[in-house]
């Protein structure tokens, strides 16, 4: 207790502002560290995409999907696998846990801009998918043997990065709809199934009628025909139509989010 | 803006001064209403102690006054905002009990995110040899001991040099020494102009610290004010003893509160034993198995509530 002894409380304090880039930047830094603390889940989320593209791309990798080669083609729909799992699993699980805990809120009830959790994880997340994109990049340019201008392979990770924001949504709608131990479960069999039936696995035109007609309504489907598009091989009609069913179901994600949060203000157990 | 701010400062610095208060505050949780028509208020540089039974809707309050709930009726009112107001939330400090601390984290990134919400925080050096965390800036979290990690969070608390800060429960479940030594720390807290505001069940902590207590039962304050106003309400012992006594005679007795029979058994609840004592000794020669004890906050809350309700229904 030696150091307290001159300190006052914080009369100086008056009219000075925190930094708020310093602490987005403080708290993205820390949900970084947590990451790469404790390595499993990030070892995880890169593999899976990594695995099926080796298994899946290159098995195939003499035949064409559309007009363009398999190893091209899936470059861009287990990019969107890969984003999506990292986004959803990244906030769903983390918000699931989060929520209940003393440690949000003891940061709730402190001066942390409410943003700022938030905007941690987007940045975080965003930074995930970066790295997951351009590790299947390498193995697509090395072992895939892709080759495209630069245009193409920038073109596709923007839109793998951007396009994984609504699934970060989606992850908070789920965060605050399940509970903490159930969270990873319930993620896997919205997620796997979906993945599937929006023609991440396997090119949408081999898959059966059904399906086919199933995917417009699921999310992961419209980021993979934006991601195709750069490549000259979605099948859809415009990429606006997409771009408005990802703002669409963003919408959607966050209204379910808010009404979570405000609703876990409300149990006694917060 | 900036004066204004300094003015509004200054003037609730002044000890005495409301820096926080609940008015008609009531809380429902679904059909389960945890507070009802709470008024409390919290004055600069004092140390207010919310002494309650578990279940009596103290951590409630706190989090009604630091904003974490909102009221369902009435009002809260921190440094004369809404207490989720970041303005307000950045001159106070709270202590909760918290779990899910990420456990991958130093001590000192902790303590840095933290620092940083706060618009003049205390310097790291400060923080650490504050919380006495010397040492172990560069230790993970999960790698501390109980007592280490609670100092983490006391460290917290402390890092934005706040005007007031809140402590939920602090001493539960510290051994002895450990609690004596929060209290000199909660002491010196306040002697540095700081406000605190602590919930306990214990009754001797509340008489220990604070200088004001405020009793709340079934969601309701029963009782306020200095701890001996306190004290003088509540029962200090209880006599049992196998006596042939009266209760309408005990009753009479100096500082006898409650009498009641259980069989041979009398049993008396008294603010302090020895005047009771020597008058039932003299009235009794053949009395036998006296026992005299600290009766349990549950038994000293009982008769602050019957006492209360007898005086309203006077």
């Amino acid at each position: 207790m030696i150091g307290l002894t001159d300190t006052r409380p914080m009369a100086a304090a008056a009219g000075r502002r925190p930094n708020l880039l310093r602490i987005y930047r403080t708290e993205a830094g820390h949900e970084f560290l947590k990451l790469i603390r404790v390595p499993i889940f990030a070892v995880t989320t890169l593999a899976f995409p990594l695995m099926f593209y080796v298994i899946f791309g290159l098995t195939f990798a003499d035949e064409n999907a559309g007009p363009v080669g398999v190893t091209t083609y899936m470059l861009a729909t287990y990019g969107a696998f890969g984003v999506i799992g990292s986004s959803l699993f990244g906030f769903g699980v983390s918000v699931a846990m989060e929520r209940g805990q003393g440690w949000m809120r003891l940061k709730r009830v402190s001066p942390m801009p409410p943003l700022a959790y938030f905007v941690a994880k987007v940045v975080m997340s965003a930074s995930f998918a970066a790295l997951i994109v351009t590790s299947l990049f390498v193995l697509g340019a090395t072992v895939g043997g892709v080759r495209m201008p630069a245009e193409g392979w920038i073109g596709l990770l923007a839109v793998l990065v951007i396009g994984a924001l609504p699934f970060c949504a989606m992850g908070l709608a789920f965060g605050y709809l399940v509970g903490p131990n159930s969270a990873p479960a319930v993620l896997n069999l919205v997620f796997l199934p979906m993945a599937f039936a929006s023609g991440l696995w396997i090119p949408l035109a081999q898959l059966p009628d059904v399906v086919q007609s199933i995917a417009p309504f699921l999310p992961p489907y419209h980021l993979s025909q934006l991601a195709l598009g750069t490549l000259g091989a979605a099948d859809g009609p415009s990429p606006l139509l997409h771009v408005a069913a990802l703002i669409g179901f963003t919408a959607v994600f966050l209204a379910v989010a808010g009404w979570g949060f405000r609703r876990d203000e409300g149990r006694t157990y917060g | 803006m900036g004066r204004m701010i300094t003015n509004q400062q200054t003037h609730s610095n002044e000890r005495g001064a409301v820096i926080a208060e609940l008015r008609n505050a009531t809380k429902r949780f679904g059909t389960v209403q945890a507070v009802t028509d709470v008024d409390l208020s919290v004055r600069a540089g004092e140390l207010l102690a919310v002494l309650g039974p578990n279940g009596a809707g103290k951590t409630t309050a706190i989090g009604l006054l630091t904003g974490l709930r909102r009221p369902t009726q009435g009002t809260a009112r921190l440094f004369d905002r809404d207490p989720r107001d970041l303005e307000a939330r950045q001159r106070v400090g709270v202590m909760l009990q918290a779990s899910g601390v990420p456990e991958t984290l130093r001590v000192s990134e902790l303590l840095n995110e933290f620092r940083g919400y706060y618009p003049a925080p205390l310097p790291l050096p400060t923080v650490v040899a504050a919380a006495g965390l010397d040492g172990l800036e560069r230790r993970l979290y999960g790698e501390l001991s109980g007592g280490q990690q609670r100092r983490v969070l006391f460290g917290i608390a402390l890092c934005g040099n706040p005007e007031l800060l809140f402590f939920d429960e602090p001493t539960t479940g510290l051994d002895v020494d450990v609690r004596r030594g929060l209290w000199a720390t909660l002491r010196r807290l306040t002697a540095q102009g700081r406000g605190v505001v602590l919930t306990t069940h214990y009754l001797e902590e509340a008489d220990a610290l604070a200088d004001r207590i405020v009793v709340l039962d079934h969601g309701t304050v029963i009782a306020e004010g200095s701890p001996s106003e306190i004290k003088a309400l509540v029962p200090g012992r209880r006599i049992r003893a196998n006596s042939s006594v009266s209760t309408s005679e005990a009753l009479a007795f100096p500082g006898v509160q409650q009498a009641s029979r259980d069989g041979a058994w009398l049993d008396l609840l008294t603010t302090t034993a020895e005047p009771a004592l020597r008058e039932l000794m003299a009235r009794d020669p053949s009395l036998a198995d006296l026992t005299v004890v600290e009766p349990s906050l549950e038994e000293a809350f009982l008769t602050l509530t019957t006492t209360t309700t007898e005086e309203a229904a006077a």
